[in-house]
């Protein structure tokens, strides 16, 4: 039996800043029918199914309870992930190849504007003994984490403000993105100060959605029109003791890009992958998160984003999908939104926001760092 | 089992918890939440409250497999497919099960108890259920309860006066047991 595992479908929803029309139900089961239909398959076909969501970010307790219809997958098998969307698609991989599964659903939605003092939901991921400061927006993490990063690579605030407005320029091809937008580096750096050196604009600005992925065996996916395969999975927690992270470097993407690489055979990362989507949270993550998947040598992120090496059309395209920058932070949803955009770009079928060659070499592992930077 | 045949049922005793017997003495740290939501209730959720602010209950029924179900979804769960033809249904029902309860959520005492249940939506599909309240029941023990309220009895929605309404679920304030159906 082969253990070879394919993305054969994915259909998502539009992101908005806004989405009063819809509910989460009715937004997971526009997503669902579309990538059903990608696959060529029926509801009836899956034979387990992944849902990704936090009770804080419904809020609802037990909130699993509430995922299996959107998906038609009422009285079937379905578990839910509270985490990165991400690791939904590593379950999926888990359950097709342990022979479990030939077909699997991963699911993920956002309705971050049905969330009135988000802050406060952020703040409870701080211990509450010894780390919540009272008072201060939980952004702070990012800004001590960028200026520890800025600090060790000397890299400038420029680069940070490039990433910004090369993500919100990707997002103008990308007709799913909220916040596509011709901007200046000026105009980031004269955004106001949230959490020096952090500011406003190298924030992800949130938005709704629901995207869902159909992962397949080899058998199954011989039968689909469009399989991407997936060559490594890899993931990886950072320390819960804030304190004694590296703030610099992003060790956790580091270590689940290993993963992934060694799952896939991957020897010399910045010369096999020919794309990449990483995670643009805070615009300094993207700099940090190339340098810990080895896409870019340690400490030249800065000099390349600046030089345009990492637009859509330099050596390196990175998050031409927009990213969360220019598509909006979709919490756990986030890592399926830019899935969805790889296997796009790998089938050929990105549009404007397609990136040459990338049809040659599939790439999912520059995806794989995502978990756990959200702080 | 013959209800009769078991053994009386005894009312719940205590009082209200004060804030020292919640907390031991031991250090810990205290925080209260600030979890504030505003739910897009959607499409076919949206209707159905309006509906019930005018005082009439709404369904959908589904085209495939012809269930007719309330609370309305904007789409099969079972078919997959999306099912729009809205139904007016009455506002009586049957009951399918029922509690009565003598706490409540936070843990007080109740001497007048609340009877939650599962009304079955005359003109609705079998298991297409509807959670609300039993009410216009007098007594307070068990046995006089359950004199009064029966698994597979008919019952009618009891409306909050049209001026107080608000598009919610608690426009019904309760489902009344009717003796004859109209």
């Amino acid at each position: 039996m082969s253990d070879r595992v394919a993305v054969v479908g994915a259909g998502e929803v539009p992101l908005r800043p806004l989405s009063p029309r819809q509910s989460y139900r009715e937004m997971g089961f526009e997503a669902a029918t579309r990538a059903y239909d990608d696959a060529g398959v029926t509801h009836q076909d899956i034979d387990s199914f992944v849902s990704v969501c936090e009770d804080f970010h419904e809020g609802t307790s037990i909130t699993d309870e509430y995922t299996p219809d959107q998906l038609g997958a009422v009285l079937r098998p379905v578990h839910t992930v509270a985490g990165d969307g991400l690791q939904g698609v590593a379950a999926a991989v888990m359950l097709i190849r342990t022979g479990i599964a030939d077909l699997v659903a991963v699911e993920a939605h956002c309705k971050t504007s049905n969330i009135l003092a988000h802050e406060q939901v952020l703040t409870m991921a701080l211990d509450p003994s010894y780390e919540r400061l009272p008072g201060i927006t939980p952004h702070f993490v990012a800004g001590m984490e960028m200026r520890r990063y800025l600090h060790e690579t000397g890299a400038p605030e420029d680069a940070v403000a490039m990433v910004v407005v090369k993500n919100r320029r990707h997002a103008l091809s990308n007709p799913v993105a909220a916040y596509g937008e011709v901007l200046s580096p000026d105009d980031v750096l004269a955004s106001a100060a949230v959490c020096a050196p952090l500011r406003e604009r190298e924030i992800s600005p949130p938005a709704d959605g629901a995207v869902v992925l159909v992962l397949a065996s080899e058998e199954a996916a011989r039968r689909t029109p469009k399989p991407v395969w997936i060559r490594g999975v890899g993931w990886a927690s950072d320390s819960p003791w804030l304190a004694a992270r590296s703030w610099g470097q992003a060790s956790y993407a580091s270590l689940a890009t290993q993963m992934a690489y060694q799952m896939a055979g991957i020897a010399k990362p910045d010369q096999e992958i020919r794309f990449a989507e990483v995670d643009d949270t805070y615009a300094y993550k993207e700099l940090q998160h190339l340098e810990a998947a080895q896409l870019i040598p340690r400490a030249d992120a800065a000099r390349i984003v600046l030089e345009g090496g990492t637009r859509r059309g330099g050596r390196l395209p990175v998050n031409s999908s927009g990213g969360s920058l220019g598509m909006g932070y979709c919490f756990d949803a986030t890592a399926l939104y830019r899935t969805a955009a790889a296997v796009r770009q790998i089938r050929g079928e990105a549009g404007r926001a397609q990136v040459e060659r990338a049809a040659t070499t599939g790439t999912q592992r520059g995806l794989n760092q995502i978990e756990d930077c959200e702080l | 089992m013959d209800p009769r045949q078991a053994p009386p049922y005894v009312p719940l005793r205590g009082h209200p918890l004060t804030d020292d017997e919640f907390r031991e003495r031991e250090a810990s740290t205290a925080w209260a939440p600030r979890l504030e939501y505003a739910w897009d209730a959607g499409i076919a959720i949206s209707r159905f409250l309006e509906g019930l602010g005018q005082g009439a209950i709404y369904g959908v029924r589904c085209r495939r497999c012809g269930r007719t179900v309330t609370p309305p979804r904007a789409f099969c769960e079972l078919d997959f497919k999306p099912m729009d033809e809205w139904v007016k249904l009455p506002e009586t029902g049957t009951i399918n099960t029922f509690s009565i309860c003598y706490v409540t959520w936070d843990m007080k005492p109740l001497r007048v108890p609340q009877i939650p249940a599962v009304i079955e939506i005359d003109g609705t599909s079998p298991r297409v259920g509807f959670l609300h309240l039993v009410g216009g029941v007098r007594g307070r023990t068990v046995d006089q309860i359950r004199r009064q309220v029966r698994v597979g009895m008919p019952v009618r929605a009891v409306w909050k006066p049209p001026a107080k309404r608000e598009g919610a679920i608690t426009d019904i304030l309760y489902f009344a047991p009717v003796r004859k159906r109209a």
